[in-house]
């Protein structure tokens, strides 16, 4: 386990891609098969369902630090952080035995949760005095369910793939799905032999790079070798026929059941092996897209009712093939797989699965003229694939690009306001926004413009009636509103609390259908960042 | 402020926070007005102490303690700028802080200058000053007047520092005490872990081939951190505003090792395996280039959360502070046992609530007071980046 806290340190307190995924290999190479299974489920973001109450926890750590309640609901907002806070303001422990990772989750984690409330304080109070800061900041955050530490689940795989000498995408393909933690599971993950043929299983998708919006594609180099498509502002899917089923997965990686009943009942025309990438977007069948506000209306509905069905019809716009006739093509260039998929495509023909239309230019300033009426037709921009790529996996660079209008937004939650200079002198006009990160609200730009007067003025009684603070002329709000900010550019930046500096924030929508909660994380943004 | 947003792509407009802004232009005491106002000063122990918008007021000899602007007499408790202003006419303040003060304050002020423990009486108030533990020249100020005793601490902390004379406690009737760290969260490590954890960091870059970049504060943190550094694993160099701090302090007779100044290095070299001390603001900044593989940490008692340490953006945080923590602060309490306890600076209102509820009376003087980064602005302020 101290191990197994070791590597939470040194990937919580580095950056760097290739340090994180260094000491991941490290960890890996040193841990045993069941420590590793359960590493790589906890760093792929899975959790134990939660164990103790946590108005429980804070009671015993105020007894234990020996401070009233109210002082550590102070030091938790100092914190930010409530695993932390129990690290912090208990008094160390020191640790008698190391024992696994495994162990742990075992025999001290899972059975909490069958434990009377007399039995988990006993228990608690033991890990507490048997774990220093760090090993119990760990310990808790798997036990409140909180265990986050800042890396994707690609760079896992890189990392497993690094320690197992098998190539990514295998890796990839093998923890697509539901990954149970165990050695045996680790063992056939990492093992270069195995074939699998799970019908349900999905490719990794491939990620498409931003282009800088400064530079523009000429960098890409000849446009000659590139197709151009709409980039469509839907959510992103692959949809499986093999033996006789249908799966329907979204890019999280989470199997998307009945709730697109138009997609699964077109895709059961499809031949079985077949596995085909595209775009889910509300959209008349055989007609025009319709704004993503509609798509919202499905979204997150496990069932769908009539009504909506006929209000906002869904159809799975595909741009890739993956598996054709039960053979993986992932290898074939990007021509011949299109090639493939259009006649595919055009052999069932199904009013709500049909190809993506390749838009004719051929030249990047053709495609620049094109892509000026991309807001129009309800698109982000262009999507630029070369002729002869294969289909990767992840985010390699060069093989898909896209070349959005506005090309990065993120929803932030204003925290400040200051009044404005000029026509709107007088109303709270200059918001500063911030981002989630673990728990707290880090500024991160300050915007302007972008919002109408009637909303102007809306924003400016939010602010007078909900001020916590003033200092000066800057009044600190109590975080409601969510707000939708585009950029031109973003560059990191060692002068910033954020560690981004923004170019030409603005505003483009309220997102009035946000909570603060629902807001971005400072971690998306950095996500967004162009890779060093 | 131009200081701060000048950038090397000036595409790119740096956003600075309005409230950090605010904390770094000036410090306005943008609190202390507004408690004034509402009549919560406490004068119980006038006019032997009283809070006021510019400091702590002592009526009966007419002078200052720890002044927010210029005033006619000051007594300083040390020698950081958010202590020791500019401007004053006269300076009452430890012997052990005079190179540091003058250095800082300007030629024509007056000084006068107390041993630890020595008296003076100033309008039939009798002052000494007494270890705080701090930094070289820090003093807890002891005023006694008619039988009552109020002593001030300044900035303090109970851990050994041998730089640095150690605090004592002082009995008195009324302790100011400071509450930058003010909470349970806040629980050093004990010196010598947290310098062997530095010499190790320092091993390992020296292995990797890389050169480590330490940030402390310019005067009092940097002259610690130098004297925990292990001289057998490499140079070690300084900052200009480091440099010139600890000149000062080996002008006083303080035994440091020996350290060079980074701006008088001509021509490239190598840096891989040397240790250099610098001020945070120097992080990120074009300064740094010369380096080349570098590895930066910061050492500060806001390394304890996590928070601060990533939003450093530094490789390492070191759990290094010249302040009390939450337990060094109760028994600080407890060994001077005051009547009464005003808490200032930090979290003033929860250590206030907490005595208060644990049977010692106690007041939150003002409720803004130091954050994190407020220090180092004050030491950058004073000292331009070189
Ligand atoms: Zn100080």
């Amino acid at each position: 386990m101290i191990r197994f806290a070791e590597l939470y340190n040194d990937l919580d307190s580095t950056t760097k891609t290739n340090e994180k995924i260094a000491a991941m290999v490290r960890y890996f190479a040193a841990a045993d098969l069941s420590d590793a299974a359960w590493a790589t489920s906890f760093l792929s973001g899975n959790k134990l369902r939660r164990l103790v109450p946590t108005s429980l926890l804070r009671g015993w750590a105020a007894e234990q630090a020996r401070i009233p309640p109210w002082l550590f609901e102070e030091s938790y907002q100092a914190v930010g952080d409530l695993a932390e806070t129990f690290s912090l303001v208990v008094p160390p422990g020191k640790t008698t035995t190391d024992e696994s990772l495994t162990h742990w989750v075992e025999h001290r984690l899972k059975p909490l949760r069958w434990m009377s409330d007399e039995e988990q304080h006993t228990a608690v109070l033991r890990i507490w005095n048997e774990t220093p800061a760090r090993l119990r900041l760990v310990v808790m955050k798997l036990i409140t369910g909180a265990f986050r530490v800042g890396v994707s689940k690609r760079l896992v795989t890189r990392a497993i793939a690094m320690h197992a000498g098998i190539p990514a995408d295998v890796i990839s393909h093998r923890l697509m799905g539901d990954f149970v933690p165990s050695a045996e599971s680790f063992a056939s993950l990492i093992d270069p032999e195995i074939q699998d043929t799970v019908p349900s299983k999905p490719y990794p998708f491939c990620l498409a790079h931003p282009i800088d919006n400064e530079k523009g594609p000429e960098v890409l180099g000849d446009a000659s070798e590139y197709l151009a498509e709409w980039k469509w502002d839907g959510i992103r899917g692959q949809v499986i026929r093999r033996s006789g089923q249908t799966f329907l997965w979204s890019r999280g990686e989470e199997l998307m059941e009945n709730r697109w009943p138009e997609i699964e009942s077109a895709a059961e025309s499809l031949p079985d092996g077949t596995v085909i990438d595209g775009e889910i977007l509300a959209a008349i069948p055989g007609g025009a897209v319709l704004p993503f506000a509609q798509l919202q209306r499905r979204i997150g509905r496990k069932k769908v009712g009539k009504k909506l069905l006929a209000e906002v019809p869904v159809v799975f716009h595909a741009f890739d093939v993956m598996e054709h006739r039960g053979e993986d093509v992932r290898s074939l260039r990007f021509v011949d797989r299109r090639a493939r998929l259009d006649e595919l495509l055009r052999s069932i023909d199904h009013p709500h699965l049909s190809a993506t239309q390749l838009i004719d230019g051929e030249s990047w300033n053709a495609w620049a003229d094109i892509r000026t009426t991309s807001r129009q037709r309800y698109a982000e921009g262009l999507m630029l694939k070369r002729k002869d790529a294969p289909y990767d996996v992840g985010r390699v660079r060069g093989t898909w690009w896209k070349w959005k209008v506005a090309p990065y937004t993120i929803d932030a939650v204003l925290i400040y306001a200051q009044k404005g200079h000029g026509r709107r002198s007088g109303l709270f006009t200059d918001y500063t926004f911030a981002l989630w990160d673990d728990g707290q609200l880090v500024p991160f730009a300050k915007a302007y413009s972008g919002l109408d007067d009637q909303e102007i003025r809306k924003v400016d009684q939010f602010v007078r009636q909900n001020t916590n603070d003033s200092f000066g002329p800057v009044r600190s709000v109590t975080p409601t509103l969510v707000m939708e900010l585009a950029f031109e550019g973003l560059q990191r930046s060692g002068r910033h609390k954020s560690g981004v500096a923004t170019r030409f924030p603005r505003i483009v929508r309220w997102r009035h259908d946000k909570r603060p909660q629902d807001a971005n994380t400072l971690a998306d943004l950095l996500e967004l960042l162009p890779e060093d | 402020m131009d200081g701060l947003v000048s950038s090397p792509t000036s595409l790119f407009r740096p956003f600075v926070s309005p409230i950090d802004l605010q904390l770094h232009v000036s410090r306005p005491a943008f609190n202390h007005d507004r408690s004034f106002e509402a009549g919560r000063v406490d004068v119980s122990f006038a006019p032997l102490l009283r809070p006021t918008s510019s400091g702590l007021y002592c009526d009966a000899g007419d002078f200052y303690v720890d002044p927010t602007r210029p005033v006619d007499r000051a007594v300083v408790t040390h020698a950081h700028s958010d202590h020791a202003r500019w401007g004053c006419r006269r300076y009452l303040a430890a012997a052990a802080s005079e190179h540091l003060l003058r250095m800082r304050i300007n030629d024509d002020a007056e000084f006068q200058f107390l041993h630890y423990g020595e008296s003076i009486s100033i309008g039939g108030v009798r002052v000494s000053l007494h270890p705080a533990g701090h930094m070289l020249g820090s003093a807890q100020v002891r005023l006694e007047h008619r039988g009552k005793i109020a002593v001030v601490t300044g900035d303090y902390k109970l851990q050994r520092d041998p730089t640095c004379q150690a605090w004592e406690p002082v009995r008195c009737h009324l302790l100011v005490t400071e509450t930058t760290f003010g909470l349970p969260i806040y629980r050093w490590p004990s010196p010598e872990s947290v310098r062997d954890e530095i010499n190790a960091w320092w091993r390992r870059c020296r292995e990797e081939g890389k050169c480590c970049v330490l940030y402390g504060y310019a005067v009092g943190k940097s002259q610690s951190l130098l004297a925990g550094l292990d001289t057998s694993l490499g140079e070690i160099y300084t900052h200009g505003a480091v440099e010139k701090g600890t000149q000062a302090y080996r002008d006083t007779g303080v035994d440091l090792p020996e350290t060079r100044y980074v701006g008088s290095m001509q021509g490239k070299r190598d840096w891989s395996g040397a240790m250099v001390i610098a001020v945070p603001s120097a992080h990120g900044s074009t300064w740094m280039r010369r380096f080349g593989r570098v590895s930066t940490a910061m050492a500060s008692g806001w390394m304890a959360v996590r928070g601060s340490r990533r939003r450093r953006a530094m490789d390492r945080g070191f759990v290094v502070s010249d302040h009390v923590d939450w337990q060094s602060l109760l028994v600080a309490v407890d060994q001077s046992d005051p009547e009464t306890v005003w808490a200032t600076h930090g979290y003033t209102a929860a250590v206030a609530r907490y005595l208060n509820e644990n049977g010692r009376k106690a007041d939150a003087l003002d409720s803004g007071g130091r954050r994190e980064g407020d220090e180092d602005a004050a030491a950058d302020a004073a000292e331009p980046a070189s």
